[in-house]
């Protein structure tokens, strides 16, 4: 499988966050040829395209543009989810921080196709370097004249907003994030209805990530059978695959979608330390672990979701036979407790009381009948909250459970484990 | 501690003039009649002031969004950035989930804990660090990573994090690996809310690193790339025909001659492409 750096391309070129530098690389040559075409003709583009959100649902992005009613004499809104902090996720902030105009552009074609003037880039809090970026980059986009009044000769007004979050995972989820931008705590809103009719103060509302509006230039370049040319039929063009953990060079690697972990492996030189890969996950922490059985799995939407677990943002966490996965669930599990906005009674709770029996089994204090509460109760959790941060909770908890309960049974049945000192939310 | 103090309910007027001025600033960049969603970047401001979110700060923002202290309190008590004790002149965190943690950030975050004599959200005796364990700061491909007020120090150890927080409280600023120079943990909060420097040092300092550009370095040696865009011969005259070509082979591999050159060579990179570029964006120029 070869790479195909798109996303990637200017990574590592001069100053790529340069507007000057960023014109010399195909820079903002697809606003122009977006302004060329009508808007519903860009909606139908991204739709033929079958491009699909890079932020882990893979919803089509085409369908999501389209579900936002026209003239209904309310303003639209595009809102960029930039608040990336799924363990193991760390593609769009190098994408913002190298690359800003990308997103920039891709924000001002979605603003034309769904007939948004107002954009607010919700990045968060802790991501200052991106803050900074995309801030100068917004900057020199309205003194280039592709932002502000009649932007390259359209008649149209775009203004984009870049808005800084305040460490809140949850505001990941597109409706808590609406919440925050209105100022408000970061809690899910009950869907329907959803943004797309009542969003952003309750108007029309595209809520899309980074790296799904940084795709968009080029589709409207290359067309979108170039885009269907990479990867699988049902979920084309590249990934960005984040490797980190136990391997030799990890980093951003852009290849098309359906790409194996096998052939990732091989291209970032394999694991790091010579020991035999243990679990993994294919799309962040919320996304079902994988085992050596699923290394020829083809990581896209489809396909991963068939193998029993989600593609998600790609974000490929690896870990080898001498990492304990009970240690590792449990630091994740702690994390969706510390995480947990609190709104819904499963979700509060259920985290809280995970965390608690994975803390006495990692300390040595486990009881046999500690699984199958854990299973329990993410059968309680899972489906039964307003947002997905619940059930992604269960996902490290009851996927490590289905490959290494014997893991689970060695350290319940050891009469006392050597405590290692825990840091994190336990210390 | 908490936020709303009874005995003290604060005072709005302790910040100065320029601090309203910020704020109504802020406010200006919604919609009309949209205020409320200033108030992030306005705790974040409060903040910048006095180091911390104060009863003062909770009411200084109740009273220029014109909303309850209560709804002010409600916020700022949600998000982990907005600190509710006064913080140091550098906030140190380190990233103590799954993959930095086994990767080493565990033992980073006891070590330094040790040293400084200091736990979670605690700052030194001088003033000079508040400590923190972080959840995943969107790095792995660098793990362990550590940043100070929000900058990344990346591939730490707990050697390189203690030779890091012995410079800070010898007053010195070592340079981030990705990020611009550090400022003050108040100074940083300021841009957070929205009001970035304007140092040419932080505009150009580095965002990248060997794991960002892995893929990118490994396409060009294996000479790997993506579909050249299609030719759309009839929308264009013969005489750019070499700029099709190009443009064909838009992701073609180039050959590298400096780190700093464009690993992939594209419609623009080429000189004749150039002059297409020129005229496509002459206007906003």
């Amino acid at each position: 499988m070869p790479l195909t750096p798109v996303l990637t391309k200017r990574f590592g070129t001069n100053a790529p966050w340069q507007i000057e530098n960023y014109l010399k690389l195909d820079g903002y040559a697809g606003l122009k040829k977006a302004f060329a075409m009508q808007p519903d003709e860009i909606i139908a583009l991204i739709k033929e395209s079958n491009l699909r959100g890079r932020g882990g649902a893979g919803f089509p992005t085409g369908m999501k543009w389209q579900f936002i009613p026209q003239n209904d004499g309310k303003p639209h809104y595009v809102v960029i989810n930039a608040d990336e902090g799924e363990p193991g996720t760390c593609r769009d902030l190098p994408l913002m921080m190298n690359d800003p105009h990308s997103m920039i552009e891709g924000i001002i074609i979605a603003c034309y196709a769904v007939r948004a003037n107002h954009a607010f880039v919700y990045i968060r809090g802790e991501a200052v370097h991106a803050i900074r970026r995309v801030t100068q980059a917004v900057n020199e986009a309205y003194a280039k004249g592709y932002l502000g009044d009649n932007v390259l000769g359209s008649g149209v007004r775009f203004d984009i907003t870049v808005h800084g979050g305040a460490g809140a995972y949850i505001c990941g989820e597109e409706t808590a994030l609406l919440d925050s931008l209105e100022g408000k705590r970061g809690q899910p809103r009950l869907k329907p209805p959803f943004p797309a009719t009542n969003g952003l103060y309750d108007a029309p509302t595209v809520v899309n990530n980074v790296g799904t509006l940084c795709s968009v230039p080029y589709i409207v370049l290359g067309g979108a059978a170039w885009h269907k040319d990479m990867g699988p039929e049902g979920s084309p063009g590249t990934s960005i695959y984040s490797l980190s953990g136990r391997v030799k060079n990890p980093g951003q690697y852009e290849a098309p979608m359906g790409t194996t972990l096998r052939e990732l492996l091989e291209l970032a030189g394999g694991m790091s330390r010579g020991k035999e890969l243990k679990f993994w996950t294919p799309g962040g922490s919320s996304t079902p672990l994988f085992t050596a059985e699923h290394l020829d799995v083809p990581l896209d939407f489809d396909s991963v979701a068939k193998a029993g677990s989600m593609n998600g943002t790609s974000a490929v966490m690896i870990f080898d036979e001498e990492d304990s996965v009970v240690q590792a669930v449990l630091k994740w599990t702690q994390f969706y407790e510390h995480e947990s906005c609190g709104k819904c009674t499963p979700c509060r709770e259920g985290n809280y009381w995970t965390a608690q029996i994975l803390e006495r089994i990692w300390h040595g204090e486990g009881t046999p009948a500690d699984l199958d509460t854990l299973l329990d109760l993410c059968d309680n959790i899972l489906g039964r909250s307003f947002c997905a941060l619940g059930d992604g909770a269960t996902s490290p908890i009851s996927s490590s459970i289905k490959y290494f309960r014997g893991e689970y049974e060695a350290l319940i049945a050891a009469a006392a484990h050597n405590e290692p000192a825990l840091t994190g939310a336990s210390a | 501690m908490t936020l709303i103090d009874i005995e003290r309910p604060g005072n709005p007027d302790v910040f100065a003039a320029e601090v309203r001025t910020a704020a109504e600033q802020i406010i200006a960049r919604y919609p009309a009649g949209q205020s409320r969603s200033a108030l992030l970047p306005m705790l974040h401001l409060v903040q910048s002031e006095q180091g911390y979110v104060s009863a003062d700060g909770i009411a200084f923002c109740a009273d220029v969004l014109d909303i309850t202290k209560a709804q002010v309190a409600a916020v700022a008590t949600f998000y982990t950035m907005y600190k509710r004790k006064p913080t140091g002149e550098y906030l140190v965190s380190v990233c103590t989930n799954t993959l930095c943690g086994l990767l080493g950030g565990d033992e980073i975050y006891r070590t330094l804990s040790e040293l400084l004599g200091v736990g979670m959200n605690e700052t030194t005796a001088d003033g000079t660090i508040t400590l923190e364990h972080a959840e995943c700061l969107a790095a792995c491909d660098y793990a362990p990573v550590v940043t100070v007020n929000y900058e990344f120090f990346d591939n730490q150890s707990a050697e390189s994090a203690v030779g890091l927080v012995t410079e800070l409280k010898d007053g010195r600023r070592p340079l981030p690996t990705r990020g611009a120079p550090l400022c003050s943990f108040k100074e940083i909060s300021r841009q957070i809310a929205g009001f970035v420097d304007d140092r040419p040092e932080a505009a150009t300092a580095t965002a990248t690193g060997a794991q960002t550009e892995a893929g990118v370095k490994l396409a060009q040696q294996r000479h790997d790339q993506a579909p050249g865009y299609p030719v759309e011969h009839e929308k264009k005259p013969a005489s750019e025909a070499h700029a099709e070509q190009v443009a064909a082979d838009n992701t073609g591999a180039a050959e590298p001659t400096s780190a700093h050159d464009a690993p992939l060579k594209t419609s623009a990179s080429d000189p004749d492409a150039d002059s297409t570029q020129g005229e496509l964006f002459g206007k906003g120029e």
